[in-house]
């Protein structure tokens, strides 16, 4: 792994005994006969924000969906924190990680959607409180103080009664992100937060997202197709094509003097 | 068997008879309506069981749950009957007709709505089973707490279909010694001739079918409101005599 280059003002620090917070190893996924990642390698240190820039069909949402266990892994392994997620090798052989485990690892983990994904039938405040109460064991009250937190931090606090089909993209993509935050995850998943957004709802939504960056140090995986975004909030940028990292570098390095002919291709049709 | 001309020169005599025997008849309605609300809570039961257990990771439990379906949906209603009130008794069991009546009917139409239970919980978005899993709520929790009340709001309108089969169902318990409405209406016949009777009959069934209904589609403006699609009940009160599952006006908000 290169050195990361870190913004200014925020160096992340890294694990004291050098763990990796994340580390992918001889990562391969499949889906029939279509191999969408091929024995790929990465690691990102804890408090470290990385985005994940390519082509679409790069594989970039399946790396997402593999550390949130939404998708299984073909081969090779992911740890968490040096613990593993999906697959661990015992006495030479892979072997599979019991339900149970994975889901107190992800526990860890936390993932906001394209599509948001709230729950319909739940009221907001309920949208947030249902893991923490349910996972976590928190106390009704104690949950609903924090989710109130939360909510005033995402601007969404005076919206906590109302149900998700009365909110709009950008509103509910912000209860999404407190609904996310609520479980402390240690590793936030970002997929597309705004993609599905009308355009005008987007800085909303990136608005909140670069506060929750520079106030905490929560490990982020990002995948967006927002490059200014992706600058203003990102420790190192990777650049994927088919499966593996063309290129990785700070976003200085990589907006401004791309190495790979194929990330100058990329920048050029997205910028 | 007088015709239609019968029917009309006897109508004020049949009709002073059904008066007279109003009393049996309403205990005949009596019989078919606790059939069939005993029969629907046993067959939602039997259901919701049967239908989610097919959703279950372990294939033997999806399996059992497969072939149960298989079977009670296969068989016919009339022999399955038949079954509990003439056979266990050889087998030493003896029960009682109306318990008969709503195990058929809970067992038979339950194999039905296990089929529209699972249709329904698959056609809840992938995203909701994915949120679950990044909020690491147990697959049981989320199933209860976030699918199940999703997919009600999409199994109602098929559910009110089978409903109305049960009611009508309920009309062959008469063979096991039952007095429900169909055999009010039959003894009726003695007096009133086939015109009149049956005329009745397909009233009364027709007059219950349409207040099940109207339940039913109180149940589906609720439960669709309650997940962010369409006006509250109360707002669409004139809407409760509409056909099953047709959309709501003011609908589909979400």
């Amino acid at each position: 792994m290169p050195e990361n280059t870190p913004t200014p003002g925020a160096v992340p620090e890294g694990a004291a005994d050098g763990t990796p917070h994340l580390q992918f190893r001889d990562v391969v996924k499949k889906f029939g006969d279509n191999t969408v990642l091929d024995d790929l390698n990465f690691s990102v240190s804890q408090g470290e924000r990385v985005t994940l820039i390519g082509p679409s069909g790069s594989g970039k949402t399946t790396i997402l969906r593999l550390v949130m266990t939404l998708e299984e892994l073909t081969g090779g392994y992911i740890d968490i924190s040096g613990q593993p997620l999906q697959y661990t090798e015992r006495g030479g052989k892979r072997v599979r990680v019991p339900d149970k485990q994975r889901r107190r690892t992800t526990t860890q983990i936390g993932m906001v959607f394209q599509h948001f994904n709230l729950f319909p039938n739940m009221t907001v405040m309920e949208n947030i409180i249902e893991a923490p109460v349910h996972v976590m064991g928190l106390g009704r009250d104690e949950a609903a103080d924090k989710a109130e937190a939360l909510l005033d931090k995402v601007g969404m606090a005076w919206k906590k009664d109302a149900r998700p089909s009365q909110l709009s993209g950008g509103q509910q993509q912000r209860v999404a992100i407190a609904r996310a935050l609520a479980m402390d995850p240690e590793i936030l998943l970002l997929d597309e937060v705004t993609s599905a957004l009308d355009p005008e709802l987007v800085g909303e939504v990136l608005g909140v997202l670069k506060d929750i960056a520079a106030e905490t140090d929560i490990s982020m995986l990002i995948v967006t197709h927002e490059m200014q975004f992706a600058r203003d909030v990102s420790h190192r940028v990777m650049m994927f094509d088919q499966g593996s990292v063309v290129e990785q570098d700070s976003p200085e390095k990589i907006f401004t003097e791309p190495e790979h002919q194929r990330t100058q291709d990329f920048l050029r049709a997205v910028l | 068997m007088g015709g239609l001309t019968d029917f009309v020169e006897n109508f004020g005599i049949n009709t002073e008879a059904l008066v007279a025997r109003m009393p049996v008849i309403l205990e005949g309605i009596l019989v078919t309506v606790q059939l069939t609300v005993l029969g629907a809570l046993g067959a939602m039961a039997i259901a919701m069981i049967l239908g989610l257990a097919q959703s279950v990771k372990l294939a033997a439990v999806r399996i059992a749950a497969r072939i149960v379906v298989e079977f009670f949906r296969g068989t016919s209603l009339v022999v399955q009957l038949f079954w509990f009130f003439f056979v266990l008794p050889l087998l030493g069991w003896q029960l009682d007709p109306l318990f008969c009546g709503v195990l058929a009917l809970s067992l038979n139409y339950g194999a039905y709505g296990a089929e529209v239970v699972r249709g329904s919980v698959g056609s809840v978005p992938k995203g909701q089973y994915e949120a679950i899993s990044a909020l690491s709520l147990s697959p049981l929790r989320g199933m209860f707490r976030v699918i199940v009340p999703q997919a009600w709001a999409l199994m109602i309108p098929s559910l009110s279909n089978l409903l109305i089969q049960l009611l009508k169902g309920t009309a062959i318990v008469s063979m096991i010694t039952l007095h429900d409405l169909y055999f009010q209406v039959d003894q009726l016949r003695r007096t009133t001739g086939t015109w009149y009777a049956f005329g009745f009959g397909l009233l009364a069934y027709f007059v219950i079918a349409w207040v099940l209904v109207a339940f039913m589609n109180a149940l589906e403006i609720r439960a669709k409101h309650r997940i962010g699609r369409g006006p509250s009940l109360r707002e669409s009160l004139g809407q409760l005599f509409r056909s099953p599952g047709r959309k709501q006006i003011g609908g589909e908000l979400a």
